[in-house]
């Protein structure tokens, strides 16, 4: 029998029918793989599972027992463990505070050394340091997560999963947001798992991520389960086609663009991040009409700061930024965009998206001030409302409800707002920070066929990823960021992923580049 | 030289101090409560009013200072209750419902002071609290005159100060409240209930205010008067925010507006302008708001309405 089995469950919202007669089997000790496109409900599914939602209608059961959670607690009494897609840890307080945070009233989890009024820092800090050791998952109890890296979050979270004593671990798009060395490392945290008989559920758009660990996959479809098979029968090819219910085209195909003059040039560029330390050493390259530079890097090598301080978003400490020949350096993120720079931030729900404002407001707060969205100052609802709806068909987002909140959207669908703003403004120059993070392969399709029109069209794109493939297969020039510097601009044409891997880790040498 | 010696080295100025810092730290150690578990009180002003008057009104009809602190206590908790459900259960803005219950409580007691009392206002019979005169300490010579005899309240202060710091920092239920107050979202889902414990939040906010108004009216005085509390609560809301919503920092700095006020009595008709040095803890507060003193940092989620979905 399974560990945990759903049947049938539905939930509904205001604009949607998020999960329709929604069906799983999890047995213990394996990894479940959930695949569904953006708003296919899957995260919806999870919230269901640990009693943040209430199901409308269906079952859960546990060992065979029907569970009605009520709350969080009654589904972490019951052995339910979640990652959720945005963190829930708190940044300002320390591992240990987090882990141990709502236990010491769960008898069964508290440590039995957990006094139950009052909060012991030095114990809370061992019992998290003696399970994460005995888990192989070694973190610093005493560091604030604030200051930890998102691999080093995503193991605190994982940890206080355990910590509850979790019969079962979900990790929704747990993959997301790591870098590939982090992901190997989670996959061998999953196979620990399941070998102590712990079944994992994993969620992912990633589909070799999804072959390499899962041993069953479930696929979702505009809220319904579609099809539950065994991952060794199912090529990528048919995942993405059960996915998306059409054919995907998963290597996407370049035309040849004349390359013009140069676009964006920077010159000797340098940055500091928030803490004054820099970030950005000298950096110097040029983005040319009809051209996909791409940056590409590990995590925390300056690529935000330099972004940052193209945008006008953060303060240069010295060198130049020009656009069409003119020095934009000192200009306001205003000019900037008004001469043409389009931007999609990494972080969608922070610096892209108002969350509590509609679709269609938040798709003309760009240029709120010119046609269509206003004339002389005055707000044009209808024609702003016309273009919201052009706009939400032409990008796929769904739900295709303008009035929709953008906080009521899938994270996929959020990432498509976004773009359909900043794309649809023609820009001069887009500059987009991991554009596709989260989103499922048929939107990732769309994206990159977007991103190759427009540099079809003569246009300049910056592309930072931190997924190399994602680089490799729009870029024409890849600058690689270490440490700050960028240490080598390679052509696609001549490059490969080990001489990228090790321009990546600092190992690159000029000379090698010459010979 | 000899003037200022005189007057700093007088302990009746320190004592005065202590004094004068009484209702503003407890008040800001309340609203350091309630904003720690991410509800904005700004209605503390209107708070410690309601419980000044309904203090002096329960000692004046039972002839008993300590059932009137209880009374005004209750009442404190009570008009917290006003904030709690709008800025809770509705979602509102929790400013704008701040500010009006200031208004609302300015309103209600004026017009019950004129309406149970008429022009003479509160009886002169209502009894006041308690001046505590500590053994052994009172006799040291200086110290024991700065914090040896005081009214009970002040050391009622004292043991909410540390009693708040203890909760806060060392209880589970501190962890609980700081977490709600950072991250509701990332409470809720470990099982805490961020609603009972935002109520919880400011209800103990509520309950330090209204003990704060009940020192003003049963303590320092025996009697009521309109807007008696004269910008306090405000002040203990920059107490709060200069204290970076903890109560030792909330009681640094009400002893900072307290002595700010005690030097601007102690200056009464020693030839500096009395308005000049009246201005000082206003000063101070915009100072304090301004952050020319260090940035502090609020609760994540404070003034955020949380909205479970279900
Ligand atoms: N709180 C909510 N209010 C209204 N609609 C919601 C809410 N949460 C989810 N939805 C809607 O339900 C649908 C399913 O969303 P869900 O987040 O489960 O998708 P998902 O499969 O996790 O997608 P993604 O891969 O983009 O994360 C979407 O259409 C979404 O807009
Ligand atoms: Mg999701």
């Amino acid at each position: 029998m399974a560990l945990l089995e759903i049947r049938g469950l539905c939930k509904s919202f205001a604009h949607v029918v998020a999960n329709a007669d929604v069906y799983l089997d999890v047995e213990a000790g394996t990894t479940h793989a959930i695949l569904g496109e953006n708003g296919a409900g899957k995260s919806t599914l999870i919230k269901m599972i640990s009693g943040l939602y209430r199901p409308d209608s269906g079952e859960i059961a546990l060992d065979g027992a029907v569970q009605h959670f009520a709350s969080p607690r009654d589904a972490i009494l019951a052995g339910i463990g979640v990652v959720h897609q945005h963190f829930m840890l708190i940044p300002a307080m320390t591992v240990a505070e987090n882990i141990v945070l709502g236990t010491e009233r769960q008898r069964d989890a508290a440590t039995p050394r957990q006094s139950r009024l009052l909060f012991n820092r030095k114990r809370a800090a061992a019992s998290v340091q003696e399970l994460s050791e005995s888990l192989g998952l070694p973190i610093d109890p005493w560091a604030r997560v604030e200051t930890l890296s998102v691999g080093m979050q995503q193991r605190v979270e994982i940890v206080k999963a355990l910590y509850r004593r979790a019969r079962v671990l979900i990790l929704d798009e747990p993959t997301a947001v790591l870098t590939p060395q982090e992901t190997e490392e989670l996959f061998a945290v999953i196979r620990k798992l399941n070998q102590d008989g712990i079944p994992v559920i994993f969620i992912s758009h990633k589909l070799d991520e999804v072959r390499a660990i899962a041993s069953t996959v479930t696929v979702m479809r505009a809220g319904k389960t579609v099809r539950t098979a065994p991952v060794a029968d199912a090529t990528a090819a048919q995942l993405a086609n059960w996915m998306v219910g059409r054919d995907v085209i998963l290597q996407s195909r370049k035309e040849e663009v004349a390359v013009g003059d140069s676009v964006l040039e920077v010159k000797n560029l340098s940055a500091s991040d928030d803490r004054k330390t820099e970030k950005v050493r000298g950096v110097s390259f040029s983005v040319r009409r009809g051209e996909i530079f791409g940056v590409a890097g590990i995590d925390g090598n300056g690529q935000t700061e330099l972004v940052e301080a193209i945008v006008g978003l953060r303060k240069v400490n010295g060198g130049s930024v020009h656009l069409l020949d003119r020095d934009i350096g000192h200009m306001s993120v205003g000019e900037r965009i008004a001469r043409g720079i389009a931007y999609v931030p990494q972080d969608r729900q922070q610096d892209g998206l108002i969350l509590s404002f509609s679709i269609a407001e938040n798709l003309q707060l760009r240029e709120v001030s010119k046609a269509p969205f206003s004339r002389r100052g005055w707000l044009t609802r209808a024609a702003a409302r016309k273009r919201a709806q052009q706009l939400v068909e032409e990008f796929d987002v769904r739900p295709p409800v303008i009035d929709a909140s953008a906080g009521s959207l899938s994270g996929g669908n959020q990432q498509k707002v976004i773009l359909a703003r900043e794309m649809s403004r023609n820009p001069e120059l887009l500059v987009a920070v991991q554009p596709t993070r989260g989103l499922d392969v048929g939107a990732i399709e769309g994206i990159h066929r977007y991103l190759l029109q427009l540099r079809a069209e003569g246009r300049s794109i910056l592309l930072v990823s931190l997924e190399l493939d994602e680089i490799l297969s729009l870029a024409d020039r890849i600058g690689v960021m270490h440490a700050g510097e960028m240490v080598a601009v390679m052509d696609n044409q001549n490059v490969t992923r080990e001489s990228l891997g090790l321009a990546m880790t600092g190992k690159w040498s000029e000379k090698e580049a010459i010979s | 030289m000899n003037f200022w010696l005189q007057i700093f080295a007088n302990p009746e100025l320190y004592a005065a101090t202590l004094a004068m810092a009484t209702p503003i730290a407890l008040a800001a150690v309340g609203g350091t409560f309630s904003e720690r578990t991410g509800v904005v009180n700004i209605a503390m002003e209107g708070i410690m009013l309601v419980g000044a008057f309904f203090g002096v009104m329960v000692a004046a009809a039972t002839h008993s200072a300590w059932l009137g602190m209880f009374g005004g206590v209750i009442a404190g908790g009570l008009m917290a209750l006003a904030l709690a459900w709008p800025a809770i259960r509705l979602q509102s803005d929790q400013v704008v419902v701040g500010m009006a219950l200031n208004v609302f409580a300015g309103g209600l007691t004026a017009f019950l002071l004129n309406t149970v009392y008429g022009y003479n206002g509160t009886p002169t019979s209502t009894p006041s609290l308690p001046i505590v005169t500590l053994p052994w300490i009172s006799n040291i010579p200086f110290i024991g005159q700065v914090i040896g005899q005081h009214d009970v309240v002040v050391y009622l202060m004292f043991l909410f100060v540390i009693l708040g710091h203890f909760t806060l920092f060392h209880t589970n239920l501190g962890l609980r409240m700081r977490a709600v107050g950072e991250h509701p979202e990332a409470a809720e889902t470990v099982g805490i209930s961020v609603v009972k414990i935002r109520y919880l939040g400011v209800m103990i906010g509520g309950m330090l205010s209204g003990l704060a108004g009940v020192y003003l009216s049963l303590g320092m005085l025996s009697s009521f008067d309109v807007n008696m509390t004269n910008g306090r609560g405000f002040i203990a809301l920059a107490a709060m925010i200069f204290g970076k919503w903890t109560p030792f920092g909330a009681f640094g700095a009400a002893l900072l507006f307290g002595f700010a006020t005690a030097l601007s009595i102690s200056l009464q008709g020693s030839g500096v302008s009395a308005n000049l040095i009246g201005i000082l803890p206003y000063a101070l507060t915009i100072i304090a708001l301004t952050g020319l003193i260090g940035r502090s940092r609020p609760p994540a989620a404070d003034g955020l309405p949380y909205v479970a979905t279900k």
